[in-house]
């Protein structure tokens, strides 16, 4: 029931945003100057699969001319807000600049891509400009489906804050204060969606960092974690972690406990799930159901999931030759997603758009993810896969991959709690240093 | 320089296909082991060392014969041919990473 109001609505505010891009598809430009005969290779979103796109197609195809255009001047990430939640890392420490891929000969520009054009290959800007290109690599991320969870919008989420796509930081910031503000003894409550989406150990590896903070500092307090589904990534290892480290502290209530929250009320921070339950706590992490960026639908690049279908090989979009999507926007599954898949798929996006625009065939290609989770301090989890395109789209490599070995294992979490640390450097660096 | 004649003796010594991928499939690995392949931190560098060492480090790993954390899991999902493309690739990087 919840699921046809919120998809009606999600659908009526695609169309509306469908129609303001043709509307403003005929509007004419000041277009950007570039490089003479050089092809050119135009990035939009500068996240983790964006902004890895630039860097490799500037480093492995130095003559294609690369422009990146992502509305803000620097980049918080995702991975690692959970320790910034936990007072582990400050902002800093996940903020990213731009100018790294300045110093590599990309054209950056702050700016919103407000409509696509396939086929006269030109994107038109907020600012007013249009930009024209011969391949695109779109790396859009997502969107949260306002509306999905009844009284769950915009301005409910800054009373309850959903920190899933952080953008300048704020959402992310403003859940530590609400953390920091609570007296010890409060409810933390979390809304989980179902899937797919965004990150899906994110979600658990946000629970254990509260309760790394809360165990500290506020001994007394809970987390019930509401979730839309039955099963979830890394779950024994995380719930193994979760009872050793923080006790009876966390409750997890799947979606076949009545876990799944329908309704918000963000006045009096009240998640009431599908079987008419309400839990008031001290502070409400909403994570929302998602989908593609708006721009991608707002394109007629995503299907009904809300997801945008991609070729398995080059992610050429089905639905407009020429757009290559990259990271959470598209039908990956069953690759995760995740940042470092994002990372790994781009390079291979632009070496189909490379190959492409040479008139050669896509290279063969072998997808790569892994994903660490801290549960607490010096206990790291990972899950990790190994992909390849098949005739009918992904299939993960048998007998390969998987999450860590559960058991009384303090040496392997402490070395995979080292190797996130290490991994986050190393990724961060490939995508924008 | 060195790069170049490395990489063109690899084009001539490995079967084609898993040479002309070596670069892409060479991106997995810099996820964690550094953008150049260098190490970072607790994570092992791989450039600059021998492709033997670091082929041999791969299988091992895959036949559960030498202790990891996660290098297992991975290995196991690499054919043979990717494996000594890869290790060909790292070997021909200057150690400590070119990029």
């Amino acid at each position: 029931m919840n699921t046809t109001l919120s998809r009606r609505g999600f659908l009526a505010a695609a169309g509306a945003a469908a129609g303001a891009a043709a509307g403003a598809a005929v509007l004419a430009r000041p277009s950007i100057a570039r490089a003479q005969g050089a092809a050119r290779l135009l990035v939009v979103g500068g996240g983790f699969g964006g902004a890895s796109a630039a860097r490799f197609a500037r480093i492995a195809y130095p003559w294609l001319d690369v422009t990146l255009v992502e509305p803000q001047s620097r980049f918080v990430t995702c991975p690692y807000g959970n320790l910034v939640l936990a007072g582990e890392r400050g902002m800093a420490d996940i903020t990213h600049s731009y100018d790294g891929l300045r110093a590599r000969g990309v054209r950056v520009v702050h700016d919103w891509v407000e409509g696509i054009d396939p086929v006269a290959k030109s994107v038109r800007l907020r600012g007013g400009a249009s930009l024209g290109y011969d391949r695109m690599i779109l790396s859009p991320g997502i969107a949260l489906r306002w509306g999905a969870i009844e009284g769950y919008d915009e301005a409910a989420s800054q009373l309850l804050p959903h920190a899933w796509v952080p953008a300048d930081g704020g959402q992310t910031a403003l859940l530590r204060r609400q953390l920091e503000a609570m007296e010890d003894g409060g409810v933390v409550g979390i809304a989980i969606p179902g899937n797919p989406f965004r990150c899906p150990p994110g979600p658990y590896e946000r629970i254990s960092m509260i309760a790394q903070y809360l165990k500290r500092h506020k001994p007394k307090s809970k987390i019930l974690a509401l979730d839309a589904k039955d099963a979830f990534s890394k779950q024994a290892l995380f719930q193994d972690g979760w009872k050793q480290l923080y006790g009876d502290m966390i409750e997890w209530v799947p979606l076949s406990k009545d876990g799944k929250v329908v309704r918000v009320d963000a006045a009096t921070r009240t998640l009431e799930t599908e079987f008419g339950a309400k839990h008031q706590v001290a502070v409400a992490n909403i994570i929302p159901p998602q989908s593609a960026a708006r721009i991608a639908i707002s394109a007629g690049l995503a299907d009904n999931s809300g997801w945008v279908p991609v070729n398995p090989r080059s992610f050429e979009s089905r639905a407009a030759p020429g757009i290559h999507v990259v990271g959470d926007a598209n039908n990956g599954a069953p690759m995760p997603k995740s940042g470092f898949v994002a990372n790994n798929t781009a390079k291979q996006a632009v070496a189909a758009a490379a190959a492409l625009l040479r008139g050669e065939a896509v290279p063969e290609a072998v997808y790569f993810n892994t994903c660490y989770s801290h549960v607490g301090d010096e206990y790291g989890i990972s899950i990790v896969g190994v992909f390849r395109p098949t005739d009918t789209g992904i299939a993960e490599v048998p007998n390969s991959g998987g999450v860590s070995p559960r058991g009384d294992l303090p040496e392997q979490r402490r070395a995979e709690a080292a190797y996130a640390d290490a991994w986050y450097a190393s990724i961060t660096a490939d995508a924008w240093g | 320089m060195r790069r170049a004649a490395l990489g063109l003796a690899l084009a001539l010594t490995l079967p084609t296909a898993a040479a002309a991928q070596a670069p892409l499939v060479a991106q997995g690995c810099l996820g964690c082991h550094g953008a150049s392949g260098a190490g970072s931190a607790a994570i092992p560098g791989l450039s600059g060392r021998p492709a033997a060492e670091l082929a041999a480090a791969m299988r091992a790993f895959a036949a559960n014969e030498r202790p990891g954390t996660i290098m297992g899991r991975i290995a196991r999902g690499y054919t043979e041919a990717e494996i000594t493309a890869l290790a060909a690739h790292f070997a021909a990087l200057p150690a400590g990473g070119s990029r």
